[in-house]
C-alpha cells in the first residue's frame, strides 16, 4: 500500500493545488506532499517490500504491479528528496500562475515515481509518458524566449524514442508465454534472435535519448537553458536516471545475449560522448549548458560500466544515479540563485561571489569538487568502480576515458575562477542577501554529499539485493 | 594505539571545522591558539606512535570498510611502521612550526579570511597525514588528491588576484593528471591482483604474480602520479607559480611535505620499482634532468621565493635520482633534511617579504644582515646546509644519493655534483644579494625594517638547529657513524646495500662534491656581495631567465590546440553537423507536415488524441496483420 502513496500523494496534492491560489497556501501543500513523499521513501528504504498488485487493462492482461528493490529504492529517495528540495530552494522565484506550475511538477513527480515502480511493461510506459507530458507544459509555458522552439524538439525527440519503445513493448508482449507485461513473463519471452535483437535496438534508443548518449544529446542543453531552472532540476537530477534506470530494469534481464553483443559499440559511443561533452563543456560561457554538458559526460560514464556487465561496475553506477543527481541538484540550484539575483548565467559577466556572498561559493566549491569527483565526496565512490569496470574491459578505453577526469577538473575550476573569484563584478554586485531557503537546501545536501563519500556503504546496502538480481542466474 | 594513531588523524580535521564553521564566529586570537593547538596535539600523539613503532614494531588499525561490495572491498585502514612514523613526525613537526609562524604572518588579514586560511591548513595537514598512514592505495590516493585540493585552495587564498586564481587551476590541473596515472595504476594492481593493501601488494608473493611487463606498467603508472605532485619534468611548471599562495604555504606544503608524497609514495612501493630496472632508470634520469633543469632556472631568478621554488624542484629530483638508483632510505634521508632547510629558507623569506612589506624582487634588498640579524644568521645556515657544506644536514644527505648514484653510473654522479655546484651557487647568489652589500629598497621600506616578531623568529631558530644537527640520523660508517636511519628503514627498503665502493673512493668523491660546492658558494658570494644581477644580457641568461620558454611551450603544443579543437567541437560539429542532422530531420517532417496540416489544429491535446488511436490502430494492425508491423521491424533493424 505504501507503495502506492508515491503515486497518490503527489496527485492529491496537484489537484488541491489547482483551486489554491494564495502563495503561501502553495507552497505548503507542495511541501507537505514533498515531505510525505520523502517519509514515505524513507520508510520504503528500511523495510522489506511488499508488492501492490491490482487489475488494470484486462482486456490486454496488463496488471498494475508496483513493485521495488534496491536501486528502484534508492531512485525512489532521490526523487522524494529532489522534489521538496527544489520546491524549497525555487521558493521566490517569481512565477504566473505558480498553482499550476506546482500542480504540473508533482504529476511529473508522480510520473517518475511511477517510471521506477513499475513492474509491468504496459504500466511503466504509461508512466514514461505522465511523466515526459507535464514537463512539456511546464517549458513550453514557463521557459525561455525560445521555449517553443526548443520544447517542441525534446518533446518529439523523445516522443519518438517513447514510440520505438512502446513497439518494442509489444513485440516482447506477444511472444510472452502467457500474454502478460508482467516483468516475469518479459524475461521468459520466446524471441527469436532477430526479434531479441529489435526489441533491444527498441529499448535501447529510447533510453538513450533520454540520458542521453551521443549522439542523441542535443536537445538537453536546449532544453536546460530554456526550461524554467525547477524543471531542469527534475530534468537533469533525476528524468535523465530513467533510461539508465530503463537500462537496468529492463535491457539487462530481458536481452542478455543483445546486450553483451552490443557492449562495445555502446560503451563505444557512451566513451566518445564523455571526451565529446567534456570538451565542449570547456568552451561553454553560460552557466546552465556549462553543467548540462558536464551531467552528459557523467550521464556517458555511467552508461558505458553498465554495459561494461561488470559486477564491481554496475554497483558504481547504481549508487552514482544517487550520487550524480544530489550533485547536479546542488549545482543548479546554485545556478539558479545567481541568475535569479545577478539576472545573467553569462560567466563573463560573474565574478567575485566569494566576497559578495561568502556561503554561496563556499557551497559551489563544494559541489564544484563534487562534480569532479575527489575523493571522500559521494562521487568519487562511484566514479573509482565505474573506471575500474571500465579498465578490465579495455585498459585503453579506461585510459581514454580517464582523460575527462583532467576534462572535468578544466571546465569545473574554470567555472569556479570566473564566478566565485576575483573582484566583485557589476552583475554579482547586485546581488541581494542570501537566499536562506536555497542555502538551507544546499547545506543539506552538501551534508549527503560528504557522508555518502566518507561512509557509502549504505548505498552498497541497499543496492545489494538488484546486484545479486543482475549477476547470480 | 588504534585511538591514538585515529587522533593523530583527526585532530587536524577538528581544527578545520571548528574555524571552518566559526571562521564568522571566533576572534583571530582563539582561531590562531585552536589551529595551532589541533596540529600540536597530533604532533604530541605522532611522537608516542613512534615510540611505540619504536618499540613494538608496526601497527595497523581498521576502522571501517571503506567500500564493501560483494567481489571487491576495501578497508578504511591506517598503519603506523617505520617509514609512516617518520613522515609524521615531520608533517606534524614542521607543520606545528608553520603554523605558529603563520599567526604572526597572516595577521593583517580579518578574522573570517584568518579561519579560513587556518582551515585550509589543518586540512592540508589532515589529507597529507591520510596519505601517509593510509595501508592502501585507495585510502593514499584519498589524501593524495586531498593534498591537491588543498594547495588549490592555498595558492588561490587571496582569490581576488585573477593570476593567483590561474596558479591555483594549473597546479590542480597539472596534479590531476599525475593522479590518473596513479589511478590507473591502482585499476592495474586491482585487475591482476585484486588488492590494493599493501599487506598484500608488496609482497614477494604478489611480485611473483606479476609479469615484468605487468610491474613496468605499473610503477611507470604510479611514477606518472608522483611526477604531478613531486613537480617533476614534465608536470613541474605548476610548483614556481604556486608561489603565490602565502609563503608559510609555500614551506609547508610547497617544500616540506606535500611535494615529497612522490618520494614517500615510490619508498612505499619500493618491492615493486625495484623489480623493474627500465622504470628505475626512467626514475633516475627523470629525477636527474629536473634537478638540473630547475637548477639552471633558479640561476637567473629574482624573485626570492622563485628561487627557492626551483631549488625545491630540484632538490626533488635529487630526491628521485636516489630513489631511481635505488637509495630509498638516502631519499628518504634528503626529505626529512630537506623538510628542515627549505622550510627554514622559505620562513626566512617569509621575514624577509613580511619586513620589506610583501617586496619579493631580490635586487630591491641588499644589506638585510643587520637589520634583520636573527632572519640572516637562520637564512645562512639553511643555504650552508643545502649547499651541502659539512656537517651540516644536507651534506650528508645528498652524500648518500650522490655515493649510490656513482655505484650505478658515474654519469649520475658528475651530473649530480654539476646539480649541487649550480646549487651552491644561486643558494649563496640569493643570500648576497638580500643581505650583503647596500640597501638598495626605497627610503620609506628602509625605515619600516624590522626584525619578525617571536612566533616567527622561534620557528626559525628551531628550524636551524635541526638543519644544523639532522645529519646525525644518517652518519655512514665511513664517518664512524651507524646510520639510524637505514636501519630505522630496513623493515620498509630492506637492509642498504653496499655500494660496493672503497673507503678511499668514497672519500675522494665526498671530498670532490664539497669542494666544487664551496668553490660555487665562494665565486657566487664574491660576485653579488656588491651588486645584484641586471637585466639579462646574453642569449643564454634570457634563456633561462625566462624558464627555458617551457611554459609557452606547453602553451602552444598543448594548449592552444586543445581550446581551438573545444571550440571546434562546440562551433561546428555540434551547432552544424550533429544538431543540425537533428534539425534537417525535423524541417523535413515539418515540411511533410504542411501537406498535410489540416490535420494539425496546433492543440497538444489533440496531438495526444491521436497518439492514442494510433495505438489503438496499431494494436487492431497488430492482431489482424502483423505484416506491416513486420515491414517496419525490419525497417527500423537497419539502425
Amino acid at each position: 500500500m505504501f507503495l502506492l502513496l508515491f503515486l497518490l500523494i503527489p496527485i492529491i496534492a496537484a489537484f488541491l493545488l489547482l483551486f489554491v491560489k494564495k502563495a503561501q497556501t502553495i507552497q505548503f501543500i507542495a511541501m507537505t506532499s514533498g515531505l510525505l513523499s520523502l517519509l514515505d521513501a524513507v520508510y520504503l528504504l528500511f523495510n522489506k517490500t511488499v508488492n501492490f498488485d491490482m487489475p488494470w487493462l484486462l482486456i490486454l492482461n496488463s496488471r498494475f504491479l508496483l513493485q521495488a528493490d534496491g536501486v528502484a529504492k534508492l531512485l525512489i529517495l532521490l526523487t522524494a528528496i529532489s522534489f521538496p528540495a527544489i520546491f524549497l530552494a525555487t521558493s521566490k522565484n517569481e512565477r504566473s500562475q505558480n498553482n499550476i506550475f506546482t500542480a504540473l511538477m508533482l504529476f511529473t513527480q508522480a510520473g517518475l515515481m511511477g517510471v521506477f515502480l513499475a513492474g509491468d511493461a504496459l504500466l511503466f510506459y504509461f508512466f514514461w509518458e505522465l511523466a515526459l507530458i507535464p514537463v512539456y507544459f511546464l517549458c513550453s509555458i514557463w521557459g525561455g524566449e525560445k521555449r517553443i522552439a526548443v520544447t517542441f524538439k525534446f518533446f518529439l525527440y523523445t516522443f519518438v524514442g517513447s514510440l520505438l519503445m512502446l513497439i518494442g513493448i509489444i513485440l516482447v508482449y506477444t511472444n510472452t508465454p502467457d500474454h502478460s507485461f508482467l516483468i516475469q513473463s518479459f524475461t521468459k519471452a520466446h524471441l527469436t534472435t532477430t526479434q531479441s535483437v529489435t526489441a533491444f535496438a527498441l529499448f535501447l534508443i529510447a533510453f538513450l535519448i533520454k540520458m542521453p548518449i551521443f549522439p542523441f544529446h542535443t536537445w538537453q542543453p536546449d532544453a536546460y537553458e530554456q526550461s524554467p531552472t525547477a524543471v531542469t532540476m527534475v530534468l537533469s537530477a533525476v528524468m535523465v536516471k530513467m533510461g539508465l534506470y530503463g537500462v537496468i530494469r529492463w535491457l539487462m534481464p530481458l536481452f542478455p545475449a543483445a546486450f553483451v553483443a552490443h557492449e562495445n559499440l555502446i560503451i563505444l559511443l557512451s566513451i566518445i560522448g564523455i571526451l565529446y561533452a567534456s570538451l565542449v563543456a570547456i568552451r561553454q560561457d553560460d552557466l546552465k549548458k556549462l553543467i548540462a554538458y558536464s551531467s552528459i559526460a557523467h550521464i556517458g560514464l555511467m552508461n558505458a560500466a553498465l554495459f561494461t556487465h561488470n559486477q564491481i561496475g554496475v554497483q558504481g553506477a547504481l549508487i552514482q544515479l544517487f550520487s550524480h543527481g544530489v550533485n547536479v541538484l546542488g549545482l543548479w540550484i546554485i545556478a539558479d540563485v545567481i541568475e535569479q539575483q545577478s539576472g545573467t548565467r553569462s560567466m563573463k559577466a560573474l565574478g567575485g561571489l566569494a566576497k559578495k556572498q561568502p556561503t554561496l561559493a563556499i557551497l559551489l566549491v563544494g559541489f564544484s569538487f563534487a562534480n569532479i569527483a575527489l575523493p571522500l565526496t559521494n562521487a568519487f565512490v562511484g566514479e573509482f568502480l565505474m573506471f575500474n569496470s571500465l579498465f578490465q574491459f579495455n585498459p585503453w578505453i579506461a585510459a581514454a576515458a580517464g582523460v575527462s577526469v583532467v576534462l572535468a577538473a578544466i571546465y569545473t575550476l574554470n567555472m569556479v575562477q570566473k564566478v566565485a573569484y576575483g573582484e566583485v563584478s557589476e552583475a554579482i554586485s547586485i546581488m541581494q542577501g542570501p537566499n536562506k531557503n536555497a542555502q538551507a537546501v544546499l547545506i543539506l545536501l552538501l551534508v549527503i554529499v560528504f557522508l555518502t563519500g566518507v561512509y557509502p556503504q549504505p548505498l552498497f546496502d541497499v543496492t545489494a539485493d538488484t546486484l545479486k538480481q543482475l549477476f547470480v542466474k | 594505539m588504534k585511538v591514538i594513531i585515529g587522533l593523530i588523524v583527526l585532530w587536524p580535521l577538528v581544527g578545520f571545522l571548528f574555524n571552518g564553521l566559526g571562521r564568522n564566529i571566533w576572534s583571530k586570537k582563539v582561531i590562531a591558539y585552536k589551529a595551532t593547538g589541533y596540529i600540536v596535539a597530533s604532533f604530541i600523539f605522532s611522537i608516542l606512535a613512534f615510540l611505540n613503532v619504536q618499540s613494538k614494531g608496526a601497527f595497523t588499525a581498521h576502522y571501517f570498510d571503506f567500500i564493501n561490495t560483494a567481489t571487491f572491498k576495501i578497508p578504511f585502514d591506517l598503519k603506523v611502521d617505520a617509514l609512516s612514523s617518520l613522515f609524521l613526525l615531520v608533517i606534524t613537526g614542521v607543520g606545528s612550526l608553520i603554523h605558529l609562524y603563520s599567526t604572526a604572518y597572516m595577521k593583517e588579514e580579518e578574522a573570517p579570511h584568518y579561519a579560513r586560511y587556518f582551515a585550509y591548513l589543518n586540512l592540508f595537514v589532515f589529507s597529507m597525514l591520510l596519505l601517509v598512514l593510509g595501508n592502501n592505495y585507495v585510502i593514499m590516493f584519498i589524501g593524495w588528491e586531498g593534498v591537491g585540493l588543498c594547495s588549490y585552495l592555498l595558492i588561490g587564498y587571496w582569490f581576488t588576484n585573477a593570476t593567483y586564481n590561474y596558479a591555483a587551476k594549473k597546479a590542480f590541473i597539472m596534479n590531476r593528471i599525475g593522479d590518473l596515472g596513479f589511478l590507473l595504476a591502482i585499476f592495474w594492481l586491482i585487475v591482476k591482483l585484486g588488492t590494493v593493501s599493501y599487506d598484500n601488494v608488496l609482497t614477494a608473493e604478489s611480485l611473483a604474480k606479476l609479469a615484468t611487463p605487468d610491474i613496468t606498467a605499473i610503477t611507470l603508472l604510479l611514477f606518472v602520479g608522483a611526477m604531478g605532485k613531486s613537480a617533476q619534468i614534465p608536470l613541474y611548471t605548476w610548483l614556481p607559480d604556486a608561489m603565490a599562495g602565502p609563503t608559510p604555504v609555500s614551506a609547508l606544503i610547497h617544500a616540506a611535505t606535500m611535494v615529497t608524497a612522490g618520494i614517500y609514495m615510490i619508498t612505499r612501493s619500493n618491492i615493486l620499482f625495484s623489480a623493474s630496472e627500465f622504470t628505475q632508470h626512467i626514475v633516475a634520469i627523470v629525477g636527474i634532468s629536473t634537478a638540473l633543469l630547475a637548477a639552471t632556472i633558479a640561476i637567473k631568478q629574482n624573485d626570492i621565493k622563485k628561487v627557492l621554488a626551483y631549488s625545491t624542484v630540484s632538490q626533488l629530483g635529487y630526491m628521485f635520482l636516489g630513489l631511481g638508483v635505488g637509495a630509498y632510505s638516502g631519499a628518504v634521508f634528503h626529505v626529512i633534511t630537506h623538510a628542515f632547510f627549505k622550510a627554514l629558507l622559505f620562513l626566512g623569506a617569509g621575514s624577509v617579504i613580511h619586513a620589506m612589506h610583501h617586496e619579493q624582487d631580490i635586487r630591491k634588498m641588499g644589506g638585510l644582515k643587520s637589520k634583520l640579524p636573527i632572519t640572516h644568521l637562520t637564512f645562512l645556515i639553511g643555504c650552508i646546509a643545502i649547499a651541502g657544506v659539512p656537517p651540516f644536514s644536507g651534506f650528508f644527505s645528498k652524500d648518500e644519493i650522490l655515493a649510490a648514484a656513482f655505484a650505478k653510473s658515474p654519469i649520475y654522479w658528475a651530473l649530480g655534483v654539476a646539480g649541487a655546484a649550480m646549487t651552491a651557487f644561486y643558494m649563496f647568489r640569493l643570500y648576497a644579494t638580500t643581505f650583503l652589500g647596500q640597501f638598495r629598497g626605497t627610503h620609506d621600506q628602509e625605515h619600516h625594517l624590522h626584525e619578525s616578531p617571536l612566533a616567527m623568529t622561534l620557528p626559525l631558530i628551531l628550524l636551524a638547529v635541526a638543519s644544523s644537527i639532522a645529519g646525525a640520523i644518517g652518519v655512514p660508517a665511513l664517518m664512524g657513524g651507524h646510520h639510524w636511519l637505514s636501519h630505522q628503514l630496513a623493515p620498509i627498503v630492506g637492509e642498504a646495500k653496499e655500494a660496493g665502493l672503497s673507503a678511499g673512493m668514497e672519500w675522494a668523491l665526498m671530498g670532490v662534491s664539497v669542494t666544487i660546492a664551496v668553490i660555487a658558494l665562494l665565486i657566487a658570494l664574491s660576485i653579488y656581495r656588491k651588486k645584484a644581477d641586471g637585466e639579462p644580457q646574453t642569449a643564454l641568461g634570457k634563456f633561462l631567465y625566462n624558464k627555458w620558454y617551457i611554459d609557452e611551450l606547453y602553451e602552444i603544443m598543448i594548449l592552444n590546440p586543445l581550446h581551438k579543437f573545444a571550440g571546434f567541437l562546440k562551433e561546428v560539429v555540434e551547432k552544424n553537423i550533429i544538431d543540425g542532422a537533428v534539425n534537417g530531420t525535423g524541417k523535413f517532417v515539418q515540411y511533410g507536415a504542411r501537406q498535410i496540416r489540416l490535420l494539425q489544429s496546433g492543440q497538444v491535446g489533440y496531438y495526444i488524441l491521436c497518439m492514442v488511436l494510433s495505438i489503438v490502430l496499431l494494436f487492431i494492425i497488430w492482431f489482424n496483420d502483423i505484416t506491416i508491423l513486420k515491414f517496419f521491424f525490419k525497417l527500423t533493424h537497419k539502425f
